[in-house]
């Protein structure tokens, strides 16, 4: 009892973050959108329709519960639920400073992608159950392309863990402080360029976003696997998305982009600073999947195959070899 | 082909049970395959009427072997308002408006091949600078139109920007005709002798303005969109339509001239002042999806060129002929056609001396574009087929009518 007590506050924490994430990344996104498309996007609730996003979260909570006929009853519903789960988990280890984080894994890294991985269960569920034919195309692609993506995803973060010798992704964070020759921040992204590029490409994949958001496809499957789905259960889908992306750019600012910490800043300044720091960086992230979402074209699926198993997987193979020789040559009692 | 229509309609969307084995809708072949004996089915998808790229109310009735389309039938009828026989119970001044009705996206050109119908049947002299004007909106409307399919072709692929920027474009283009005719669709613009009215000063200007920028705007849309490896990769040889093809299904603009086949109503029978315009017919090789991209991204080069030419040479002088208030044309048979955005318009005008037609036939030719899909689609995949139809750019209001 206790330990489920001890448990409840970072529980609630990630929740809150959660949820207040999703609505600021809604804004973000329909704002950002907005721009790109010569628009100004909400305007009309609230300053800058700065209350937009809460007046729609009210409107989806209120909205008639519709379970569709046909449908498979449990499977429909548990599918937002085994979506979203997974997205909540996902900020357990994720580190906002190097204090500041719901749980220290000395596996986080693995754990993160782990239950990551969870998500397109839900998506596969909820297109099967649906009783949809778009719902289910979607669900098919959206597994398929998990299988293709998934490899290169994480084939595309060992290189850092090789140097690092570590899946703590404080000790990741740890590593990337401070300068090269005085000059160059020791961020992963500098070193390990090509496993970045990897990473972006899959996370894009991962996150079902445009260029790669075939499970959702809206000009072919009306709204994919999410067809069927309305009101708070469409809500969770929706919102376990956004908060997918604000993890995937946490994870690409805690590799590559050394997480919390800035160079040439004293430490002094920065550890009161450091959540922020972190944040920033994790939105400065999602802008861009924004930015390629308001700008390219889909990708077609045989397309998408080809370039995770022809090209991604044998490039991150072959630059993991590459990488592991190296280090081996230049520090064979490890790096770290 | 096998005709899936029965099957579809007492079939709907998500009926019950539809995916478990041995469950096969009426009408759907399964196909055993050999691996355990598993037998797999192949899926047929209602895409459309209600859909977000069905360019209106068109439908598809697809039927998929797991991504790739096996066979298309194109279902049509959604949007039928019975335009021909109303035009049988209206006086020939009123067929224009009945024509906006039909390609709302280009109703100058719908307009113009009702009002050539109604002039070459009661013989009547339209005045140069009404020529000249007719060619003017045309162009600016042909712009607008391409612009309108640049967009939607974009978001067909999934670039939703390029349906925006487009939008920026068709904005000015649409104000300028507003200005001009007082409506942004349904122009009511052309009529028999003439048209509505002079151009203004207002609208002139604001011409003058947008054709300075309108050149480095298709470039930048050419760079993001076609310059997108992405796309080429999706419209490259995909949905070829070869010069037979073609011929046989009776495309016109530039769905033909995508396929290598120079014709083009304004060059080959000129009316309105196109006679005096200079302007290039641009042409496909292969017939493509990123040919007819090709073709119309130039077309809309050649169209600002000669809306440059047209503000430049308009002649003064009136806007309208001499024509009475009711027209009553001798008997007789016309056929006029026109070079519209999607191709030839034709009206076929049948008169027995009343004041209404007797027959009033239109020609669209979306609805011939819209035929070749049946053709081109089968084979590709699910995401092919959106992106065709956005490629031969149909509008069912005409199709429909």
């Amino acid at each position: 009892m206790s330990a489920v007590l001890s448990a409840t506050p970072p529980v609630l924490a990630a929740i809150g973050l959660m949820l207040v994430n999703g609505v600021v990344l809604i804004y973000m996104l329909r704002k950002v959108l907005g721009h790109l498309h010569l628009r100004l996007g909400p305007m009309h609730v609230g300053p800058k329709g700065i209350v937009q996003t809460t007046a729609d979260v009210l409107k989806l909570l209120s909205k008639e519960d519709i379970k569709p006929n046909g449908v498979d009853r449990w499977m429909y519903v548990l599918a937002p639920v085994i979506v979203f789960v997974p997205s909540l988990m996902a900020y357990a280890a994720l580190p906002f400073s190097e204090t500041l984080r719901i749980t220290r894994l000395d596996t986080g890294l693995l754990y993160t992608f782990a239950v990551l991985s969870l998500v397109p269960l839900g998506v596969i569920m909820a297109g099967w159950s649906s009783a949809n034919k778009y719902a289910l195309i979607g669900a098919l692609r959206a597994a398929a392309q998990q299988v293709a993506y998934e490899v290169p995803l994480l084939l595309s973060v060992l290189p850092v863990v090789m140097i690092v010798g570590s899946l703590d992704l404080g000790e990741i964070v740890a590593f990337q402080t401070g300068v090269w020759m005085g000059v160059v921040p020791r961020w992963f992204v500098l070193l390990l360029l090509p496993s970045f590029v990897i990473f972006m490409i899959s996370a894009l994949c991962e996150l079902n976003q445009t260029p790669f958001d075939m499970s959702e496809a809206e000009s072919e499957l009306v709204s994919g696997f999410a067809t069927e789905y309305s009101s708070m259960k469409f809500g969770l889908i929706f919102l376990s998305e956004f908060s997918n992306s604000f993890v995937i750019s946490a994870l690409a600012v805690t590799l590559f982009f050394g997480g919390w910490t800035l160079p040439f800043v004293p430490e002094s300044i920065l550890v009161p600073i450091a959540p922020i720091v972190f944040v920033t960086k994790t939105y400065i992230g999602i802008f861009v999947f924004m930015w390629i979402r308001g700008t390219l074209p889909r990708v077609r699926i045989d397309h998408l195959m080809n370039l995770g198993w022809k090209w991604l997987i044998p490039t991150s193979l072959a630059w993991l070899m590459l990488v592991g020789v190296v280090v081996k040559l230049v520090a064979p009692g490890g790096v770290g | 082909m096998t005709d899936l229509r029965d099957t579809v309609l007492t079939h709907a969307l998500q009926a019950e049970g539809t995916f478990g084995p041995g469950k096969a809708p009426a009408g759907i072949k399964r196909i055993p395959k050999g691996v355990d004996g598993l037998a797999t089915e192949h899926l047929v998808v209602n895409i459309g009427p209600q859909h977000p790229s069905t360019h209106g109310v068109l439908r598809l009735v697809a039927e998929l072997d797991g991504e790739e389309v096996v066979n298309v039938e194109v279902a049509v009828g959604y949007l039928h308002r019975g335009i021909e026989k109303l035009g049988e119970h209206r006086r020939y001044h009123q067929l224009g408006t009945l024509m906006d009705r039909g390609d709302y996206v280009s109703g100058i050109h719908c307009e113009l091949a009702a009002a050539l119908a109604t002039e070459q049947l009661l013989d009547v002299e339209v005045p140069p600078k009404a020529q000249w004007l007719r060619s003017l909106m045309g162009e600016i409307n042909r712009i607008a139109s391409h612009m309108v399919w640049f967009g939607t072709f974009g978001l067909d692929i999934g670039a939703m920007g390029q349906f925006l920027y487009a939008m920026r474009e068709r904005e000015a283009l649409v104000d300028v005709l507003e200005s001009v005719t007082g409506q942004r669709m349904m122009f009511n613009y052309v009529r028999p002798g003439g048209v509505l009215d002079d151009i203004t000063p207002d609208a002139e200007q604001k011409l003058r303005t947008f054709m300075r920028t309108i050149d480095a705007y298709i470039d930048e849309h050419h760079a993001l969109l076609g310059g997108n490896e992405i796309f080429q990769k999706r419209v490259r040889g995909v949905g070829i339509i070869d010069r037979d093809t073609a011929l046989s299904f009776a495309l016109t603009g530039a769905n033909l001239r995508a396929s290598g086949i120079p014709y083009d109503v304004r060059r080959d029978k000129p009316y309105s002042a196109y006679g005096e315009l200079d302007f290039d017919v641009p042409l496909g090789a292969t017939g493509d999806a990123w040919d007819r991209y090709l073709v119309r991204m130039e077309e809309m080069r050649q169209a600002a060129r000669m809306i440059g030419q047209c503000i430049d040479g308009l002649p003064e002088g009136d806007v309208m002929a001499k024509v009475p208030k009711v027209l009553r044309p001798p008997a007789g048979e016309v056929y006029a056609c026109v070079e519209s955005p999607r191709g030839e318009v034709g009206v076929h005008l049948v008169s027995d001396g009343s004041d209404t037609p007797y027959r009033f036939h239109y020609r669209a030719p979306s609805l011939f574009a819209m035929q070749v899909l049946e053709e081109i689609i089968p084979g590709n995949l699910l995401a092919d087929a959106i992106m065709l139809v956005g490629s031969v750019d149909i509008v069912l209001g005409e199709i429909d009518r």
